[in-house]
Formats: structure tokens, sequence, C-alpha cells
């Protein structure tokens, strides 16, 4: 924290606050509905998974295809709590335990499989996520395919802010820090970084238990504002739309992920009646963003107060953006 | 003992159809390193082809079999040439997220065409509906059908990649592409050509399961792809006859895990074999333990 | 380069689609009755969803054209929740705050029509379903859902009559039962199937199970065929339904094969061929050789609007649609509050689907029929009454 100038920090902070009001004022007066609402969750939520994706795939260049399998475990294990118990103390420790059960498999999962490379892993990811997905497919307690229906809705819009903003600082302040530094290096090249003295392994399976937990937190955000999970929502599809996110925000791009959630979020909206012109769209974009601009949109650039500083402006983005 | 031996003869019907797309996943990440994601999605329009040639154009089964193997070897030949050809010198992520791309494409393209809806094939006359019973097991004329024509073509395949001019390419550009270039090699040529045999694979795949299965749509693709994925790394990716036993062994194993009352966690066996064999003997059963894969 | 014109054609046939798609016209007309329409109509089982909406449009179509309710015309909104309960859950709730809708008809599922229902609560809105048949749709052990509703029979009744079916009209003992382990209402059909069964003196051989889109059920039914059985209740869908009656008879499995709702379907004919679709039984709701008044109207109506047959969730959304209208034109005012009360003191409503009252439970009382196919026809048509 303590790189971070006083200045810029402070302003952060009135920015996040000013976003915050702004949007509760909007909600209170109805503008924004419960329609939107539920556009706006799926926008954060959206958030949430395609950072923590980034940091795996990235800025660490592990291609991971399974970020659903963390969500679900996520998902499940807070469902289960606020169902049994339905307060809002068990929500929040619903949400920790199951970012932490995620973080766990994450960590079982990611020892032995990280040591595979590029699309070895990916395909090894994948089928974790649907081993996952089986296993929650088979269970008693988890209701099988019909999944659970009627989970407590605790989520609301501060929370959904605080949660976040929460893992997008989180994020971002690790990648600041010196084990960031050496997660990016390992995706620039393994072998140079080892030669450096990183421990690779050590990297690899941090960037995918944070990754996982922060996955897990969007699952219990999904299950607690929908009111409803199966296991077929957390397919291979769910962790192909979140690399979609990230594809076309930029690898290596924090900001780049917040714009396109949102960006995305607005275009699915559109095609609400046209559920398969929405995938073949995802489709177009995943190939020409890779023939024309394979980094991304914003590739591994930032926006920034600075930027807008720069141009004049003193507010609208920030790199913590909601 | 007779439920074993019916039980094998269902395994090796449906191994037939894993074998054949597994040979297309195979030769491909054999020579550009590629898991052509599409693949699946190949065979899912090798089966819709053939759905239309036998509804609308009420082509036989031999005919419409053949058109089908033709259409998917010009798709497969497209999508290398459009997708994957301006790719190929940047990294194997950047390749493998436009696979995914291109199978977006070809699942919802095809939905938005045809609809989501299963289709099924019209049904098959005359010999096609025999069945025999030798003992207690019965084998249909359709999983005869199933079984000469991937051996055939696996033959016919084997002939190519051993015996001729473009099948010496080939291997020689999967061995070392910069060299087997320097020897006078076209390997854009070489590379289109495994394409479409692959694809054609595919299509023929598509066609039989179509038949045998009669349903289809436009995701049927997703998990035999996926599976065939798995039975080509069993086998040894990149290495032909390791794919043929990986599918075999696969569909086996996938029709004892159902058999003996564990079908909820098939797909989920099929996948932890997967990682088992990633971790323990990456280069698959098949193949050599050096470093030449990674 | 092509491929780069190629991209800003389809940018621009995207933006032309964005355009098209967000120009929908809502009305802000007084006079008339608006009801939101929340259907599968496209994704895993959209199939029912169309099927609903062709029915419910047709209803409403006739109510509008004999002069609305109480004079005023039916409008309805209609969006596609893809299959998906959460979108479900954002578009009943788009639906309630947004268009201002006094009821909400579907989803078809259960899941996704459960999903829905916290929304209708929050919002005093009632919701009814023509086809989610899982028992606890509108009542669970917290008691009935207050706003929600719907028309079918649930799936306790449906498995427990075929089980009496299977016992006492066809006098068979032991059954198999393959279920879809990927969908509470085969599950809940199984569940009632074994338990009527075994209470009636019969005795499950075996329970097998496999997940939609499944295509290859030759393993289970080659570990099946050496045991002693003689009826086979499959609780699923058509799609694999009729997967599984065609390899079921390809193996030489000749006896009964039980089923429900879900084989109703012209897909389960093309899958299992007509020769594999001998001794072949199913409950439904309605079947098209009754030969009742309301029945043949319908279907003529119906074929002349579609030029095809109606099936059991045309059948279920036309008398959704009626159903609702009945009630409104019945309620003291139109909101949300008294449409709820006047689809719960609903009595002897004359549908399609049968004659029926709404119970404490937000259930109808009414009877199941039980179809014969042979040939991959319908042959007879037996009522069973509760």
């Amino acid at each position: 924290m303590g790189k971070i100038l006083d200045s810029r920090f402070g302003k952060k902070i009135i920015f996040l606050l000013l976003t915050f009001v702004i949007v509760q004022i909007l909600i209170s007066t109805n503008i924004i509905n419960d329609y939107l609402q539920a556009t706006l969750a799926t926008i954060c939520i959206n958030i949430i998974l395609a950072v923590s994706l980034n940091l795996i795939t990235g800025f660490t260049g592990q291609f991971s295809l399974g970020h659903a399998g963390f969500m679900a475990i996520g998902a499940y294990v807070a469902a289960i709590m606020t169902i049994k118990i339905p307060t809002f103390t068990s929500f929040i420790l619903g949400t920790f335990l199951g970012a932490i059960a995620a973080a766990i498999v994450g960590f079982l999962v990611g020892l032995p499989t990280l040591r595979l490379r590029g699309d070895y892993l990916a395909i090894a990811t994948l089928g974790m996520a649907e081993i996952i997905r089986v296993i929650f497919l088979n269970l008693e307690v988890t209701n099988g395919a019909a999944g659970l229906s009627g989970i407590p809705r605790f989520v609301n819009w501060p929370w959904l802010f605080v949660f976040t903003t929460g893992i997008v600082l989180l994020i971002n302040n690790f990648l600041k820090s010196s084990h960031g530094r050496a997660c990016i290096a390992i995706r620039e090249d393994e072998i140079a970084a080892e030669a450096m003295g990183i421990n690779t392994t050590k990297y690899k399976v941090l960037a995918f238990v944070i990754g996982a937990f922060s996955a897990g937190i969007a699952g219990a955000l999904y299950a607690s504002y929908f009111y409803f999970i199966k296991p077929n929502l957390f397919g291979f599809l769910k962790s192909i739309d979140i690399l979609v996110i990230v594809v076309l925000g930029g690898l290596g791009s924090i900001s780049g992920s917040i714009l396109a959630a949102i960006l995305l979020a607005l275009v699915s909206t559109y095609f609400q009646s046209f559920p398969e012109i929405r995938m073949v769209l995802y489709g177009l974009i995943l190939i020409i963003i890779m023939i024309f601009r394979p980094q991304g949109l914003l590739g591994s650039k930032e926006i920034s107060l600075s930027t807008f500083n720069k141009l004049g402006k003193f507010f609208v983005f920030e790199r913590g953006r909601k | 003992m007779k439920q074993l031996l019916q039980q094998i003869i269902n395994g090796i019907s449906l191994g037939s159809i894993y074998a054949l797309i597994a040979l297309g996943y195979t030769m491909v990440y054999g020579i550009i390193k590629l898991i052509n994601f599409a693949h699946g999605d190949v065979y899912m329009i090798g089966a819709y082809v053939g759905y239309f040639c036998m509804t609308k154009l009420k082509l036989g089964f031999l005919p419409s079999l053949f058109v089908a193997m033709i259409i998917c070897t010009v798709l497969g030949v497209a999508i290398e040439k459009i997708a994957y050809k301006p790719l190929r010198n940047t990294t194997r992520i950047a390749a493998l997220i436009t696979a995914i791309g291109v199978s977006l494409l070809l699942e919802y393209g095809t939905m938005f065409f045809v609809t989501a809806n299963v289709r099924t094939y019209p049904p098959m006359t005359g010999i096609l509906t025999r069945t025999f019973q030798i003992g207690d097991v019965i084998i249909s004329m359709q999983q005869i059908l199933i079984l000469i024509i991937t051996v055939i073509l696996m033959i016919l395949l084997q002939f190519i990649v051993k015996k001729t001019k473009i099948g010496k390419a080939m291997r020689a550009v999967s061995l070392d592409r910069d060299a087997a270039e320097l020897m006078g090699i076209n390997v854009d040529t070489t590379i289109s050509f495994t394409f479409a045999i692959g694809s054609a694979l595919a299509g023929a795949a598509g066609i039989l399961v179509g038949m045998y299965y009669n349903s289809i749509n436009p995701l049927m693709g997703i998990l035999p792809g996926l599976k065939a994925f798995v039975a080509a790394v069993l086998g040894g990716i990149g290495i032909i006859p390791g794919a043929m036993i990986g599918g075999y062994l696969i569909g086996i194993i996938e029709v004892f895990v159902s058999g003996y009352g564990y079908s909820l966690y098939r797909d989920a066996v099929v996948f932890a074999i997967l990682i088992l064999i990633l971790i323990i003997k990456p280069a698959g059963l098949l193949g050599r333990n050096t470093g030449e894969k990674v | 380069m092509n491929i780069k014109k190629y991209s800003i054609i389809f940018a621009l046939i995207f933006v032309v689609l964005i355009f098209a798609s967000c120009s929908q016209t809502t009305s802000k007309n007084n006079d008339v009755i608006k009801i939101g329409v929340n259907y599968e109509l496209s994704g895993d089982v959209a199939t029912y969803g169309q099927s609903s909406v062709e029915g419910i449009e047709l209803a409403v179509e006739q109510i509008n054209k004999a002069g609305g309710i109480n004079g005023k015309q039916i409008v309805l909104i209609k969006y596609d929740n893809k299959s998906e309960p959460s979108e479900a859950t954002t578009l009943a709730s788009k639906l309630m705050t947004k268009d201002k809708v006094v009821a909400v008809l579907g989803p078809a599922t259960s899941g996704a029509f459960k999903a829905t229902i916290p929304v209708a609560i929050q919002n005093k809105i009632p919701v009814i379903s023509g086809s989610a048949t899982a028992d606890d749709v509108t009542v669970d052990k917290n008691g009935v859902k207050e706003y929600a509703f719907r028309i079918c029979f649930n799936d306790s009744y449906q498995g427990t009559a075929m089980a009496k079916f299977a016992l006492n009209h066809l006098s068979k003992k032991k059954a198999v039962i393959i279920m879809d382990s990927s969908s509470d209402y085969s599950k809940g059909l199984a569940e009632n199937f074994a338990k009527t069964f075994q209470e009636g003196g019969g005795t499950i051989v075996a329970r097998e199970a496999y997940v939609k889109n499944d295509t290859d059920f030759n393993a289970i039914l080659t570990s099946i065929k050496n045991k002693d059985f003689d009826v086979i209740f499959i609780p699923g869908y058509y799609n694999e339904a009729g997967l599984i009656i065609k390899q079921a008879r390809g193996q030489g499995i000749n006896v009964p094969i039980l089923g429900a709702d879900g084989f109703d379907s012209p897909v389960l004919l093309e899958l299992a061929g007509a020769n594999a679709l001998n001794n072949v039984y199913f409950s439904n709701h309605y079947s098209s050789l009754d030969k009742s008044p309301v029945v043949v109207q319908f279907i003529k109506d119906f074929k002349a609007k579609y030029n095809k047959e109606p099936d059991a969730f045309n059948a279920l959304g036309y008398d959704l649609a009626k159903f609702v209208a009945n009630a409104i034109s019945r309620a003291e005012k139109i909101d949300g509050e008294s449409v709820k009360k006047a689809l719960e003191s609903t009595t002897d409503f004359k549908g399609v689907t049968g004659t029926f009252s709404i119970d404490k439970n937000h259930n109808p009382v009414k009877d199941i029929i039980v179809i014969e196919l042979k040939n991959g026809v319908q042959h007879s048509a037996i009522k069973v009454s509760r």
C-alpha cells in the first residue's frame, strides 16, 4: 500500500465512494429498476470472474478453461449454508467458506496439473471443471441436476460493490507487489523466470489459488442474488463466457476486463431474444481479436485516473472502478 | 460372459466413432501442435450434411457418406486457411482461443440455421435393419457397418501416411517443420492436406453416428470431440495407431462404466483418465517419454 | 485483406440486428390488460416453450376477437428466458416492474418456474405455469407459495397413476426404471412410481440412470437384459426415451414400456421408429383421440391457425391463457392481488385438458389420461380419474 501515493489513493477512494453513492441514489429513486439491477449484478459478478481469470491466464500465462468449476464450488457452499441457516451471518460465512473451499480445490488441482503447459493445462482444467460439475450433479446435498432453489437473497448493491471492489483491489495490489511481478515474469518466459530464482510452481499455484478464491466469491454472490443454481449453469460454456471477457478486454489488463464485462453484459441484454447470435458473436470476437489483436482490446494497458488527468478530465474511469 | 461380450461389442461401436474423430485431432496436433477444438463440430456438420443428403436429396447411405466427407474436407481446409493460418507463428494460447472461437461459431451458426431441435435420420431400410444373433449376443448390421467403414478408412489412412509422397511430407513436417521446409516440402499444402484428411474422417464419423443413433443436434460435437481428444492423448498424441487404440479403449471403458451401474459418472471417469494420463505419462500409451512434446 | 472486409460486414450486420432487437414498443394504453409471457423460446427445452406459446397466442387471439376481458383487450408481452432459470428470474422481474403486467404465464419447466416465484411474491403478481409438474412448485415444507399456480397435475400424481396402471391394468409385478438423473421431473416420477409399485406388491428389479443428451443406452440395456422383469418405466423426455425404446427393441427387449407426459412429441416416433413403438403406454394431459366438443373445437382451431396437430403443450398453453383470462374477468380490480384471489377461487373451469378446480395448494384437481401407442400412433386413451 505504501507504494501508492497518498493523493492518488485519496482520489481513488473519493471516486469509488462517488460511484457507489450515485448508483445507490439511482436505485432508491427506482431509475435503476429490478431488471437493471439484475444486469448490474451480472456485471459485478462477471467483473470478479474476469479479473480473477485474468490473473491466472492474462498475467501468469496459465491457460485455464475451468474457471466455472471454482465458481460452482463457491455457489454451492454459500447456497447450502444460507438455505440451512437463512441469516446474514451465515451468508457471509458461507461466502468465505465457499471461496476457501474453491481455493483448496484450486490448490489440490493446481499443484499436479500446473506442471503441464499451455494447451495441456487448458484441457486438464477443463476436465477438472467437468468432474466438479458431475460430482455436484450426483450429490444428495446439492439436489442433483435439479439444483437448489429458494436460496435467500442477501446480496444487494452495497454488498456487490464491496465484494467487487474488494476483489479487484486485492488482485490489483497483488499484481503491483513483487509476487505479481514474478507472475508476469513467468508469463513472459518461464525458463528465464526460473533461472532468475523465481519459484515458478509456487507463483503459478498462488495465482491459481487466488483466482479460485475470487471465483468462489463470485459464485456465492451469484447464488444469493439469483435465488437458484444448478450444475449445468457452471459448465464448459460458462468458462468460455468468462474467457471471452478476458480476451476481449485484454490478456493482462484489469481495467480491460472490467470494461469488457460491462460491454458484454450490455451486448447480451441486446441479444436477449437471439441467444444463438450472441454465441456466434462471441465466436467471432474470439477469432477476430486473436487474428488482428491477439493481446485484446486494451492489451496489457490500463486505464486509470491519471490517463484521464492527462486528458484534462477529473472523473469517469478508474482502475478500481466497480 | 455373454453380457461381457455384448458390452464389448457395444464398446467397439462407440469406440469406432471416437477413434475416427481422434485421428483428426491427433494428426492436426502432430503437425501444428494445435488442439483443434472445432474438430468435434466438423463431425457435427458431417452428421447434418448426411441428414440433408438423406432427407432432402433422398440419397442412399454410401453417396451421403461420400458427400458428407467431401463437404467436411472443404470445411476443414477453409477453417485452417481462414482462422488458423494467420496465427501459425503466434502463441499456442492464441491459436487455442481461436479454435474455441471457430467451435462456437460452427455450433451456434448451425443452431441459427437449423434451430436447436433434435433432428432424426430417416429410418434405415433393407439390409441395414438386420440384426444377427450369435449365441446370446446380438450384433446389428449397423454396428458391423460402423466397424467395417472405420477399419477401411484407417487402413486407407495408414496407406496414405506410410506409402505416399504426401504422407511422407506430413511425417516430415510433424517432425520438424523448418527442416521439412528447407528440404523443399510445401508446408502450407501439407498442413492443409492434414486438415482435409482429418475433417473427412470426422465427417464420416458424423454420418455413422447419425445412422446409428439417429438423433443429431448442433451441440452434439462438444462432448464426443472432447472425449476423442482424451482418446488421442491416451494413445499418445500425434501417433496415428495411438489414436485408434485410445478411441477403442475410451469407448469400451465408457460402456463398462455405464454397464455396471455408474453411468452418471461416465464423463467424469473419462476426464479423470485424461488428468491421470497427463500427470503420469503425458506422452500417452504409445508415446516415448521424451521432451519433444513440450 | 478479405478477412477485414468480412469482419466489417459482420459488424454492420450486428449493428443492424442490435437496432432491430431493441425497437420493441411498449403500449402505454390503459384500456388493455397486460399479461407477461416468460417462456423457453430457445435453449434446451425450447420446444416446450414454443409449443406453450402457440397455445397461449391462439387462446388470446380468440379472447380478443370475442371482445376481450370485460371489454379490455389482452396484450401479451413475450420474452425468451433461453431455458435458463436465472434469465427467467430477471425477466419475471422485468415484466412485473417495468412492463407492469397483472400476471405472468410460464416458464414451462419446473426449475425455471420456481426461480420466478420469489420475484412474484415480492411484487405481489401471480405467476402461473401450464406445465411445471414438480411437486414442490406450488407448495413446500414452508406452506403454499402464495403467488404461484399451475394447471397441470404434479409428478407424484403421474408417477402413482402409472404404477397403478402397470399393476392393475397390465398386471405386471417386476419393473425396471430407467431415469434421467439430470431432471427433477424424472427423479420425482421415478420415486413415486417405485413407492406405489412396491406398495401394490410389485418389485423394482433395477434402477438405471442416464443424463440428458445421452445417445448410447446399449450398455445399460445390456446389463438389465438378463434380469427378470416384465415392464420398463422410463420417466424421461422424448429425446432420450425415443432412443432408449429403439435400442431396447433392437436388443430384443419386448416388454411393455411405460412413460409420462415427457413422451408426448412427434419426435418420439421419428427417433424410435414405428416398429419399436408397440406396447408403449404413457400418461398425458390430453389426447387428440378425445371426442368431447371442447377438444374437437380446439383441434380444429389449432389446425386452422398453425396447420398441424396440437400436442399436450399446445393444449396446456391454450388452457393456461383461458384460465388466467377467466380469473381476470372475475377479479374485483385489475391488479396482482385481486387476480390471485380470483385464481384461487376457480371452480369447474372447462379446459381442453379436462375440467378442473384449484385446490388449497394451488394445484388443479383433474383426470389423467393414459395413451397406448401401436405402430407409433395413438391407439387408445384411457381416463384415470383421481
